[in-house]
């Protein structure tokens, strides 16, 4: 077992190379959290009554709430007068916001996202989010030849109001929870899609979130509107530098996909993870939520998620349309004294509706890895089909895998099926690797990577080439 | 704080004589299980363990309790005649929560095993009680336990010494008969000492058409080596609000087999805490549920693995119609250390109506890494396939679907290891499939259901 223990401890060990900070001069507002700030944060994004007033009343009421304590995590208090809500690193005294500072362009070159379009991979365009403002989006123009819109939230707030207006807190509705209360009243750049009807995206759409200024949390807030017949891929990356504070992420993702619209969400989360004593990490508390409204309309979500202290993350679907299909695919991994608390809800209301969830949890050290997921098939979804499938692997004595799958069945013609299993990895499997001269190290290697291919398989190629780095697991011989 | 007041006054008022119709050992439990249900009061539909039931809605009635202990006057075996057929059982009653005294035919037993009034054996054997009476089932851990410990007055009490094997299967009838709408706190201790072997059979009966609300607190201890099977049928009537409580503890190398059959009842509660805390222990759980009307069962379990190399199963099956409301909850916790632990949970259900609501919940929790635990729960309907093929074959669609229904819950019926048992089940659910409810043969014509 020698062996297995050094791989386990070289994987425990593993650095996180984005931790990284970038000197830049930022704009960061007083630390605090009143309506002062927010209209402060309404006024420097120069954005209308209406959504200063949606804001503000999203900030009464998440006075009103207190913090949810049901994830099986230890959330430390988090004090939120002492975060500042809002930092700029493109406010460059004397330039013009035109020109980019070189020293962020340097920062995402080194993060592998070029902002300069001829540089990058032609299949993808990215808008780039550093601490609350986003730097640049590429491909604009040449998406805009086909009618779609690719920009940030606050620029889709000035040039596309109408559109924002009506979908913005549709999804998820700033009564939603505890986070998206608090998102909703300081949320700043995000990325905003609008796919025109028929339209099916060229390229793959990205958004990359780094978060760069101490003393500062994220509270992104994304848009994606698939009308009908459209299609779109969509991807999300984020990472943080390394630092012994607890840094807030809470963000929003909406998505709306109308009759036969398919979009695809993939995320690599990999947000600093904490040191290995646990100290430090940003802490991940997200509501993504897609809304399947027209008939036969798809959604996908893929997720990798290896960074974060805690990850509190539940992309959910609710599918009104007759025979919409949604997909929940998760690799979750956590190790030191990360704490994951994941999964999804599929919302069955339409007719023939089907859902399909895959999670796989994969803990070291002393983490604790949960799936939380809740399949509900309303009176009115005659024919409804769901399929969970939930495993987790352990690897190591101190950790803790966990499983918590509810059902909720309101309609006698649903057929809802859920399984899950819980093991280390198998001593016959290591013994059929080692009798055939691979390494116990190896063996591992291959095993947990097998483990999470269903997943993987799932990402678009180059993120599946990155998921599979960070598992931090090599992958010889197993890929074909 | 409506509901829990009642109940606060009702003992705050009459304490002293609640404390002289029952035992020292009862008493002296009394003034904490009072603290902690006035910290606690009613759950919640928020908390996690009771988000499929509304207790306080359940224990708002004002319901008469019986303090000063009248005996009510009835003959059970008017009331109850079935028995099981070619099961030969030794045979106790239970009238609400007083033990029948009369009634049993005080079967011959093995040396100083005891099947007798908990309050009596108190006031008696003290020792055989203090020990364990309120120790698994702690007042402050949940309010039902509270509340009835702050009001049971007697109960049962069965006890098997060290190595002794009971070979009669030990069948408790429960029966619910006043004259009034009734609350029933009824109190159960089981203990099994090192080796020792029993089988015991609960029925639950309802004997007319009052409401009832019964609490059940139930203490099982399983010693090392000891096994233990246990049935728990309850056939009672939809006017019967049932919350019962069931802690057991396993020792080293001890196994238990605890079967819960709910076929006629109102609203049922079933909570069942099993901590395996010596190696090598094992638990096996069936429950089945056949539910319609406005029928509401909610089982909701949890399997502590303390210690290394043990098992578990875990086996509930549903068949909800009309309106009926079906809810399990099981949790399997393996514990840091609990090496080798391997645990395995099914929850299978049937909904045949559009108004018929199921909830299922399986957990896991592992804190070790070298366990084997799996679940599975499935909520769907019958089989298209399989009907056509049925009905194919000449069978008419509604035996067809019976059938099929039948075979459904048979997996559970089958894990019952006493054959007689296992039969006359098979008869009961079959007859509760075709909706011949209260005609049970055996029994007297009130004595099943008053539907």
């Amino acid at each position: 077992m020698e062996g297995k223990n050094s791989f386990v401890r070289e994987v425990a060990d593993k650095k996180y190379e984005y931790g990284f900070t970038t000197d830049i001069q930022t704009d960061i507002i007083e630390k605090g959290l009143s309506e002062d700030v927010i209209r402060l944060i309404s006024l420097k994004k120069e954005e209308p009554d209406w959504l200063l007033n949606f804001r503000l009343e999203a900030f009464r009421y998440w006075q009103t709430l207190e913090q949810p304590t049901w994830g099986h995590l230890q959330l430390p208090e988090i004090d939120y007068q002492a975060i500042s809500y809002y930092a700029d690193p493109t406010a460059r005294k004397g330039n013009g916001k035109q020109e980019i500072d070189p020293e962020l362009m340097k920062t995402f070159d080194k993060l592998g996202i070029p902002l300069e379009e001829r540089m990058a991979l032609s299949g993808t365009a990215v808008d780039a989010v550093m601490d609350s403002v986003s730097v640049k989006t590429t491909f604009r123009e040449k998406l805009q030849e086909k009618g779609i819109i690719f920009c940030s939230i606050s620029e889709a707030v000035r040039e596309h109001p109408d559109l924002v207006r009506e979908y913005l807190g549709s999804v998820v509705p700033y009564k939603d929870n505890f986070f998206a209360a608090l998102n909703s009243a300081v949320f700043s750049d995000g990325s905003f899609v609008y796919i025109p009807k028929g339209v099916r995206c060229p390229m793959e759409l990205s958004t990359y979130f780094r978060i760069n200024a101490r003393g500062t949390g994220q509270f992104e807030r994304t848009l994606i509107v698939c009308d009908d017949d459209a299609y779109v891929s969509y991807l999300e990356g984020c990472t943080a530098p390394m630092r012994d504070e607890n840094q807030l992420h809470a963000a929003i993702v909406e998505i709306v996909v109308k009759e036969n619209a398919e979009v695809k969400y993939s995320t690599v989360q990999n947000w600093y993870p904490g040191d290995a004593e646990g100290k430090g990490g940003v802490l991940n508390l997200v509501t993504k939520r897609g809304h399947l409204r027209g008939a036969n309309s798809r959604l996908s979500w893929t997720q990798v998620e290896t960074g974060s202290a805690i990850t509190w993350k539940y992309p959910s679907c609710i599918l009104s349309g007759d025979g919409s299909q949604a997909e929940f695919y998760s690799v979750a991994v956590t190790n030191h004294f990360q704490q994951a608390d994941t999964g999804t809800k599929m919302i069955h209301l339409g007719k023939n509706t089907r859902s399909t969830i895959i999670s796989k949890g994969i803990s070291a050290g002393r983490s604790q890895n949960s799936y939380r997921g809740l399949v509900r098939v309303a009176s009115t979804a005659d024919g409804a089909r769901n399929y969970s499938s939930c495993d987790s692997l352990l690897l190591g004595s101190s950790c803790g895998a966990h499983t918590f799958p509810y059902m909720d069945v309101h309609n006698e013609t649903a057929v809802v099926e859920h399984e899950a299993t819980t093991s280390k990895i198998s001593e016959d499997q290591l013994f059929y690797c080692n009798q055939r001269g691979i390494s116990t190290e190896d063996a591992v290697g291959l095993i947990v990577n097998g483990y999470a291919k269903d997943v993987l398989n799932k990402l678009p190629m180059e993120f599946a080439v990155e998921a599979q780095k960070l598992l931090g697991v090599s992958l010889e011989g197993s890929v074909g | 704080m409506s509901s829990e007041k009642q109940y606060i006054d009702l003992y705050c008022e009459n304490r002293e004589l609640i404390d002289a119709h029952s035992a020292p050992a009862m008493n002296a439990l009394r003034e904490d299980a009072l603290a902690a249900f006035q910290t606690l009061g009613f759950p919640s539909r928020k908390m996690e363990r009771y988000k499929y039931t509304d207790v306080a809605t359940a224990f708002a009635p004002d319901y008469g309790v019986n303090l000063k202990r009248f005996g009510f006057p009835v003959n059970p075996y008017d009331a109850f005649r079935c028995g099981v057929p070619n099961l030969s059982t030794s045979l106790y009653f239970m009238v609400n929560d007083q033990f029948a005294d009369k009634a049993s035919t005080r079967p011959h037993l093995p040396d100083r095993v005891v099947i007798d009034s908990l309050c009596k054996v108190a006031k008696e054997q003290p020792e055989l009680v203090n020990k364990y009476y309120g120790t698994l089932a702690r007042a402050r851990k949940d309010s039902i336990n509270a509340l009835n410990t702050m009001l049971a007055q007697d109960g049962l009490l069965i006890y098997v010494p060290k190595g002794v094997v009971v070979e009669r299967t030990i069948q408790v009838v429960n029966i619910l008969r006043a004259e009034m709408d009734l609350m029933v706190n009824r109190r159960v201790l089981i203990v099994l000492e090192e080796g020792a072997q029993a089988k015991i059979l609960f029925c639950d009966h309802s004997m007319d058409g009052h409401e009832f609300l019964t609490t059940q607190v139930s203490e099982v201890y399983v010693g090392e080596n000891a096994h233990l099977e246990l049935y728990e049928l309850e056939e009672t009537h939809t006017r019967n609000k049932r919350f019962a409580n069931m802690y057991v503890d396993e020792k080293r190398n001890a196994s238990a087999t605890i079967d819960s059959i709910t076929l006629n009842n109102g609203l049922t509660r079933n909570r069942t805490d099993v901590s395996l805390s010596g190696e090598y222990a094992e638990v096996n759980m069936y429950g089945c549920v056949v539910a319609d009307g406005e029928q509401h069962v909610d089982n909701n379990t949890l399997i502590d693995h303390q210690a290394a190399n043990c098992q578990s199963t875990e086996l509930y099956k549903y068949v909800l119609d009309d309106k009926a409301v079906g809810a399990f909850a099981g949790r399997v916790l393996v514990r840091e250390g609990a090496q080798k632990t391997v645990s395995q949970e099914t929850n299978a259900n049937l909904c045949a109506t559009k108004t018929a609501r199921m909830f299922s919940q399986p957990m896991l929790e592992i804190y070790a890494d070298d366990v084997k635990c799996s679940h599975g729960s499935t909520v769907g309907q019958i089989n298209d396939a399989a009907l056509f093929y049925m009905r194919q074959r000449g069978i008419p669609e509604e035996e067809a679907r019976l059938l099929l229904k039948f075979a459904f819950v048979g997996e559970v019926l089958d894990s019952i290891k006493l054959d007689a048992l296992r039969d006359r089940l098979h008869f009961l659910v079959e007859q509760r499939f075709r909706g011949e409810l209260g005609k049970c043969s055996g029994c007297g014509p009130n004595a099943c259901s008053t539907r």
